[in-house]
C-alpha cells in the first residue's frame, strides 16, 4: 500500500491502495461498523437527565404492571396465569421494563424527520449504505441503554419481588441472543414504520398504528400467553411482533421446555433477516422516487 | 485539461397536484431542470447562479447522485451519479448552507474522527488535513463543543472541513454563506479562495450573494426557469447585458454644456457618463474641464446585470 500526502487540503494525495484482499475489506467495513456503532453510544450517552428519567419512569410503570398481572396470578385456582406463576411474572414483568428501552419500541422518528426536512440528504451522500449506517448507530444505543435502563428497573423487580431465577444453563446464551435479535428486529421495524415518510412526509398516522400495536402485540401490556392458543401462534408465525420483546422474556422465565426456547429463537432470526431485507428493498425504492424536501 | 463534471440534456420533472375543484385535484408536470447542458474541468471555480426556484439545487442533487434525473445524462469524476452514488461520495464534497452534514449531539472533533473511519482515510492524511483545517479556520477553540451548540458560522467552518477531510475531488456548496455576519462570510470566502486557488479541486458554488461570485469564481453558469442562460465569465455577462462602467465627474461650478459623451445624470455640479469600451480617453477629455473638482470611475454592479437578467422575459 502506497500513501503520499502532501501539505494541501484536496486532492493533492494520492492513495495508491493496490488490489485488496476480501478479508482486509472485511476487516475495514468492521472498522466503519464499530465506529459508528461508538459514536451511536456517546450520542445518546450525551443526554444524562433523559436516561435517568426514562429509568425512573419505566421502574415505576415496572410496579404497576407487576401488581396488576401478581393480582391476575392470584384470582386463579392454581396462582398460574397463561401459564406462568408469581415469580416467572415478576421476572416477566421488570426484565420486560429493562428491555422496553434497550430494543427502543417506542420514540424514534429521527429517519423520518430528517426525511421530512431533507437532512436524509447527508445520510445518502456518505459512502455507507444508510441501513447499516442507521442500524450500527442503533446498536450503540441499544448497548447504553443496556448499561443504564436495563439494569435499574431488574435490580428494583430482584428487591422488591420474588423473582424467577433461569435454572438450565442453556438460558443465559439463548437470552443474549434473544435480545440481539430482539434489537435487530425492532430496529427494522422502525426504519420501515418511519421509511414511510419517504412516500408520506408526515409519519404521524403510521407511527400512533405502530405504538398501539407493538404494545400490545409485542406482549408489553400483558403476556402474550394470555391470549388462545391459536391467536397466539398465529401472532408469533404471522407478525414479527412477538420477536421484539414476548420472545426474550419467555427465555429468560423459561416458559417452554429447551427445544421450544431455541425454536423461537430461530424464529426471531427468521424475521430479523426478513425484516433486514424489506429495509434494504424500501430504502432502494425511496431512493429511486426521493424528493429532498427543500431548496 | 480533465473534464470532471459533464451534464449533457439534464432534466428533472416533479408532479404535483393541483386543487380543481372541491374535491378533485390535478397533476400538473413541472419540469424544475429543463436540459442542462455543462462541462467543468478540474481545478475550475464554478459560480451556479439563479433566482429562487431556477433549479439550482436540483442540479446539485442531481450531480451528487442523490437525485434521479428524469431525462439526459451526468458524470462526475467519470461516475454516474446516482447508480454510482457510494463510489461517488468518495470523491466529492457537498456543503449545504441550510442543513447540516455533522452530527448534532457529537463534539466537532468526534464527527471528524467518525468521518475518517466512514470515509476510510488513513489517519496519517487525516491529520494533515485536519491541522490544515483548524489553521485556516481557526477549529480549535469549539473543536470540542457539540454541533448542537455552534454559532451558524463555526458550524459552516465545521461544516466545510468535514467535506474536505477525505480529500475531494468536487466540492459543491449549496448556498454556504447564508445568514452569517460579514465576519464569518470573509472567512469562508478567504478560505474557499485559497483552496480554489491551490486548483486541485474543483468548486461549483450556488449562492445568491453575488460577492461570493465576484470573489471566487472566474465563470459564472446563470440558470432560470430550468434553462441555463448564461454560461461565460463575469465579464462576458456585462458585455452581453451591456453594463458599462461609469465615470463620474464633480465640478467646482456648473458646466452649461455637459462634455460629449453618454450623460445619465447631470445635476450642473455633478455628471455622470457611462462608458463604453476604453475609460482612458475619456478621462483625458473630462480631465481638461476647468472646474474639474474629482473624478471617480465606478465598475458595473454585477447584481444590477443579474437582475436585469432575472426579470428578462427573453432571456435566451
Amino acid at each position: 500500500m502506497l500513501a503520499v500526502v502532501k501539505e494541501g487540503i484536496g486532492v493533492d494525495s494520492v492513495n495508491a491502495t493496490g488490489r485488496r484482499g476480501v478479508h482486509q475489506n472485511v476487516v475495514v467495513s468492521f472498522r466503519t461498523f464499530a465506529a459508528i456503532t461508538g459514536s451511536g453510544f456517546r450520542r445518546y450517552a450525551t443526554y444524562r437527565q433523559a436516561t435517568f428519567a426514562g429509568a425512573f419512569t419505566n421502574t415505576v410503570f415496572g410496579f404497576l404492571r407487576c401488581y396488576v398481572l401478581l393480582a391476575v396470578a392470584d384470582a386463579t385456582a392454581q396462582g398460574l396465569a397463561g401459564g406462568y406463576d408469581r415469580a416467572q411474572l415478576a421476572t416477566f414483568v421488570w426484565v420486560g421494563q429493562g428491555l422496553l428501552a434497550v430494543v427502543l419500541l417506542w420514540g424514534w422518528t429521527e429517519l423520518a424527520d430528517r426525511i421530512r426536512t431533507g437532512d436524509v440528504a447527508g445520510d445518502l451522500l456518505r459512502p455507507v449504505n444508510p441501513v447499516l449506517s442507521y442500524l450500527a448507530t442503533d446498536i450503540g444505543r441499544a448497548g447504553h441503554a443496556t448499561l443504564t435502563r436495563f439494569i435499574p428497573p431488574v435490580v428494583t423487580g430482584l428487591i422488591f419481588f420474588d423473582m424467577y431465577l433461569p435454572r438450565r444453563w442453556v438460558t443465559a446464551p439463548l437470552f443474549v441472543v434473544s435480545i440481539v435479535l430482539a434489537v435487530l428486529a425492532c430496529f427494522a421495524c422502525r426504519y420501515l414504520v418511519n421509511a414511510s415518510a419517504y412516500w408520506l412526509h408526515d409519519v404521524r398516522g403510521p407511527m400512533i398504528a405502530w405504538t398501539l400495536g407493538s404494545g400490545v402485540l409485542a406482549g408489553l401490556y400483558f403476556p402474550l400467553r394470555f391470549l388462545p392458543d391459536w391467536a397466539t401462534l398465529a401472532l408469533w408465525v404471522g407478525t414479527p411482533f412477538p420477536s421484539l420483546l414476548q420472545t426474550p422474556l419467555d427465555v429468560v422465565v423459561e416458559r417452554d421446555p429447551p427445544v421450544v426456547q431455541a425454536g423461537l429463537v430461530a424464529l426471531q432470526a427468521v424475521w430479523v433477516v426478513l425484516l433486514l431485507a424489506a429495509c434494504d428493498r424500501v430504502q432502494r425504492r425511496a431512493e429511486r422516487k426521493l424528493v429532498i424536501q427543500g431548496g | 485539461m480533465t473534464v470532471v463534471i459533464a451534464a449533457h440534456g439534464l432534466r428533472k420533472e416533479f408532479t404535483v397536484r393541483v386543487k380543481a375543484g372541491r374535491l378533485r385535484r390535478e397533476k400538473r408536470v413541472v419540469a424544475a431542470v429543463d436540459g442542462v447542458d455543462l462541462r467543468v474541468e478540474r481545478g475550475e471555480m464554478l459560480g451556479y447562479i439563479g433566482p429562487n426556484g431556477a433549479g439550482k439545487s436540483t442540479t446539485l442533487k442531481m450531480l451528487t447522485g442523490i437525485l434521479t434525473p428524469s431525462a439526459g445524462e451526468a458524470r462526475v469524476c467519470g461516475l454516474v451519479p446516482v447508480p454510482q452514488r457510494t463510489r461517488l461520495a468518495r470523491r466529492i464534497g457537498v456543503v449545504f448552507g441550510q442543513r447540516s452534514q455533522l452530527w448534532w449531539d457529537l463534539p466537532l472533533r468526534d464527527s471528524f474522527d467518525l468521518l475518517r473511519h466512514i470515509y476510510r482515510v488513513p489517519a496519517a492524511e487525516h491529520a494533515v488535513r485536519l491541522a490544515r483545517c483548524r489553521g485556516l479556520l481557526d477549529l480549535d477553540e469549539f473543536m470540542d463543543t457539540p454541533v448542537r451548540q455552534l454559532s451558524l458560522g463555526q458550524r459552516m467552518r465545521g461544516e466545510l472541513t468535514a467535506a474536505l477531510l477525505h480529500g475531494p475531488e468536487v466540492l459543491f456548496l449549496d448556498e454556504p454563506t447564508i445568514g452569517l455576519d460579514v465576519v464569518s462570510k470573509q472567512a469562508v470566502r478567504s478560505f474557499l479562495a485559497e483552496l480554489g486557488a491551490s486548483g486541485d479541486v474543483t468548486l461549483v458554488l450556488t449562492t445568491h450573494d453575488l460577492a461570493d461570485i465576484e470573489r471566487l469564481c472566474q465563470r459564472l453558469v446563470v440558470i432560470d426557469h430550468g434553462r441555463v442562460v448564461h454560461d461565460g465569465s463575469i465579464e462576458a455577462l456585462h458585455a452581453r447585458y451591456g453594463s458599462r462602467r461609469r465615470v463620474v465627474v464633480d465640478l467646482d461650478e456648473p458646466v452649461g454644456e455637459p462634455p460629449e459623451g453618454a450623460v445619465v445624470e447631470s445635476d450642473g455640479r455633478r455628471l455622470v457618463f457611462t462608458v463604453d469600451g476604453p475609460v482612458a480617453p475619456v478621462i483625458a477629455r473630462l480631465a481638461a474641464l476647468p472646474a474639474l473638482r474629482d473624478l471617480t470611475i465606478v465598475e458595473p454592479d454585477i447584481e444590477d446585470v443579474v437582475t436585469r437578467l432575472y426579470l428578462s422575459p427573453d432571456a435566451p
